[in-house]
């Protein structure tokens, strides 16, 4: 299996060894984590900021869930509660699944490719540490006198510019937000680009490699799209420009055209990542090479291509003429062909595989069944003509939060438990993984199967209050979403006891797993791949 | 192949990134061209236009819908004196919306039109309109405000009805020169 072998010619850096005097070593203190160039350090606070956000997020999701338990208005304000469905919405975005897959990217890339670190290592400090600035000034929003932003993620003028003070802030804080994530993006590619090691060929890298190079491209292409969108807000507010204000001459549909057009390269901007670690997790556990490569890579790059031309799927409504809504229907449902692609090689890598079922793999599995009902749901909203009934219900809520939340949550989730014994030496609680599994694959689905219901019998989005006849499934789901909370506690749990003990981890970890994440200890030490790996 | 440096690559993705900022803007004058080309947000003609007059008068009938919109609790009453009226294209209308002033101050009024369905805005042209120039309005006035115009002839088959909208704005810059007077027009 050794496909790689690193002799330390001259320095040894055997984790047993405590001389860390010289300049290898992680400096003491708080100042490690502000000053750390380490692609393994930032790695680390990517994924403590994600999981932190998680938690941040999900309360603002407890409340959603609690005021929709009952109807009518028992805990919070109308206002109120939009203020927690727009900030759940660009926390979990922006704050944490991003974080999170930038994170897996930091830590994993050098290591896949066999680079000693990121090409940009300052760059990737100030990527990270731009995060909790940007982050503390979207919550802070919250206290803010007229309280934070409330008009939906999604930002559409006139409503987004009737904020209070919040405005300028949730502004800047997107501002902060993407430049965080272009400076990571840039980072990445540079690294995949420069730093792989001889005999490490484009199409030899590890699909998560691949797919975070398209997911950089992606975010690098989209994000300052929604830069200058949300920067004409602003100016439409302060200093008396018209792009979207019908009254100077300018159209509200023009911001929707803009936001979209990042919006939905951003759709796979978070579920690209996830689809990597998945076809890195799958042939794991089936011990088999992954089906279809070089299909997968293609496919991830028709689906990067695709992501741009398909937006006006999200307004079918705001009055197209008949060619565009058939234009963004059949080129909407054009992505579902490289989805099914890859989806039909990752049932096709386990079968007569000798499959097991660790923590990882259970998690990768209920990726591939509720991402698969979530990519459903989509083609059904796909229809034009449908769209019309299903705009703005919770059917909509329903399909999203299937290709997010079972969808990247759940890759995200797997990939932790897949390289936690790599990152920390220590296995995780197998036990506890299972049971963290089925409390979250039930609860998940408890969660969101009914709004599928809700919103075909016509329940909106974003509102605090419904007619009665939606009553029982509301209660179930926000049951099933108390549950899936709680449920993430354990997980919580489960990371922080992995990382202060545990049975040991061998290099490998796993049952000869592919790839030269596997060939280093566990834990990685603090510098990898000084020489670089001969990859055959 | 020789590969970019890192400077070279960085200074690459960088520009992309800023050109793909700039592309952002520049989805404002695409898209206003696209709607112009294709009628698809709605708008009409914002100056007069000029019409032949020996214009061939159709025998199809088209219902011309009239609504009124206010934004933001604007002070003004504005409402359509007629509700629709029948046309036949090619031939010229006169029709009045009637607006009021509702505070107790000066004000001027700029009314932004559009037009359902969006395919029928390149067809629906205005000879005169209230919408073409601010209206003054004194504390409480309230008075008639007069459109006139001409269903072109070649209004695709499948339309028969076209709704005519507007959207009577405050024009604050207007109002506050108007009210401070000729002193502040005279420092410009």
């Amino acid at each position: 299996m050794s496909t790689a072998s690193h002799p330390h010619a001259g320095h040894t850096h055997d984790p047993a060894d405590a001389h860390h005097e010289d300049h290898h070593g992680p400096a003491k203190g708080l100042t490690r984590w502000l000053f750390t160039t380490n692609h393994k350090d930032i790695g680390t606070l990517y994924l403590l900021f994600a999981l932190v956000m998680l938690f941040v997020g999900g309360a603002m999701a407890m409340v959603i869930r609690l005021e929709l338990f009952q109807p009518g208005l028992q805990f919070v304000n109308p206002d109120f509660f939009n203020q927690m469905t727009t900030m759940h919405a660009l926390i979990m975005i922006f704050g944490m699944i991003m974080p999170a897959f930038v994170g897996f990217a930091n830590w994993m890339i050098p290591l896949m490719i066999g680079a000693p670190d990121m090409a940009l290592p300052r760059l990737n400090n100030w990527s990270f540490w731009i995060l909790p600035f940007a982050s503390t000034i979207l919550v802070s929003t919250l206290f803010m006198p007229g309280g934070g932003p409330a008009g939906g993620w999604t930002l559409y003028p006139p409503l987004s510019l009737q904020a209070g003070n919040s405005f300028p802030f949730t502004i800047f804080a997107i501002h902060m937000l993407g430049m965080s994530s272009i400076l990571g993006s840039i980072n990445i590619i540079v690294t995949i680009m420069n730093m792989r090691a001889p005999g490490m060929t484009l199409l030899k890298m590890p699909l998560f490699v691949w797919t975070w190079l398209i997911t950089a491209y992606l975010l690098i292409a989209a994000m300052p799209v929604l830069a200058g969108g949300v920067t004409m807000l602003l100016t439409d507010q302060f200093f008396g420009t018209s792009f979207f204000q019908a009254a100077g001459g300018g159209d509200p549909v023009l911001f929707q055209h803009i936001f979209w057009f990042f919006g939905h390269p951003e759709v796979y901007i978070i579920i690209l990542p996830a689809f990597g670690i998945v076809s890195q997790i799958i042939p794991t556990f089936s011990r088999k090479p992954l089906f279809g490569y070089a299909a997968m890579v293609y496919a991830t790059a028709s689906i990067g291509f695709l992501s741009f031309i398909v937006w006006a799927h999200h307004m079918f409504t705001v009055g197209m003429p008949l060619a565009g809504e058939m234009f963004f229907m059949l080129s909407t449902m054009l992505i579902a062909i490289p989805t099914a692609v890859k989806v039909f090689n990752w049932t096709a890598t386990m079968w007569r595989g000798s499959l097991t079922f660790e923590t990882p793999m259970l998690f990768a599995l209920a990726f591939l069944f509720l991402f698969t009902i979530g990519g459903f749901s989509g083609l059904m909203l796909a229809i034009a003509p449908a769209d019309f009934q299903y705009h703005d219900t919770y059917f909509v809520v329903a399909h999203f939060h299937y290709v997010l939340v079972p969808g990247a949550l759940f890759g995200a989730i797997a990939g932790a438990y897949f390289w936690l014994p790599k990152w920390t030496g220590h296995r995780y609680d197998e036990r506890l993984g299972k049971i963290h599994f089925w409390l979250s694959a039930i609860s998940v689905n408890v969660t969101f199967f009914p709004q599928h219901f809700l919103g075909l019998a016509g329940m909106p989005r974003r509102i605090p209050d419904y007619a009665t006849q939606f009553a029982d499934w509301n209660m179930i789901s926000s049951i099933g979403s108390f549950g899936f909370g709680l449920s993430q506690v354990l997980f919580a749990y489960i990371v922080f006891k992995t990382i202060r003990g545990g049975a040991k981890a061998t290099a490998e970890v796993w049952d000869q797993p592919e790839g030269l994440e596997w060939t280093v200890p566990s834990p990685a030490p603090y510098h990898t791949f000084d020489e670089a790996p001969v990859v055959k | 192949m020789a590969r970019p440096g890192n400077r070279g690559l960085v200074l690459q993705l960088g520009g992309l990134a800023v050109g793909m900022f700039a592309f952002g803007f520049l989805l404002v004058p695409l898209y206003d061209a696209m709607c112009r080309i294709t009628g698809i947000g709605g708008r009409t003609n914002a100056v007069a236009a000029t019409i032949a007059t020996t214009q061939e008068v159709s025998e199809r009938l088209v219902t011309v819908e009239f609504v009124t919109v206010l934004n933001e609790q604007a002070p003004w009453e504005f409402r359509p004196t007629v509700s629709s009226i029948q046309v036949r294209p090619g031939q010229l209308y006169d029709t009045a919306f009637f607006a009021r002033n509702l505070t107790d101050g000066m004000l001027v009024g700029s009314a932004v039109p559009s037009v359902a369905p969006g395919q029928a805005a390149k067809y629906f042209v205005k000879t005169q309109c209230f919408c073409f120039t601010q209206q003054n309005f004194t504390a409480g006035e309230g008075r008639d405000m007069g459109v006139q115009f001409m269903v072109d002839p070649a209004l695709p088959e499948f339309i028969d009805r076209i709704t005519l909208s507007y959207t009577f704005f405050v024009n604050r810059p207007a109002t506050a020169q108007l009210i401070s007077g000729p002193t502040a027009g005279s420092t410009t």
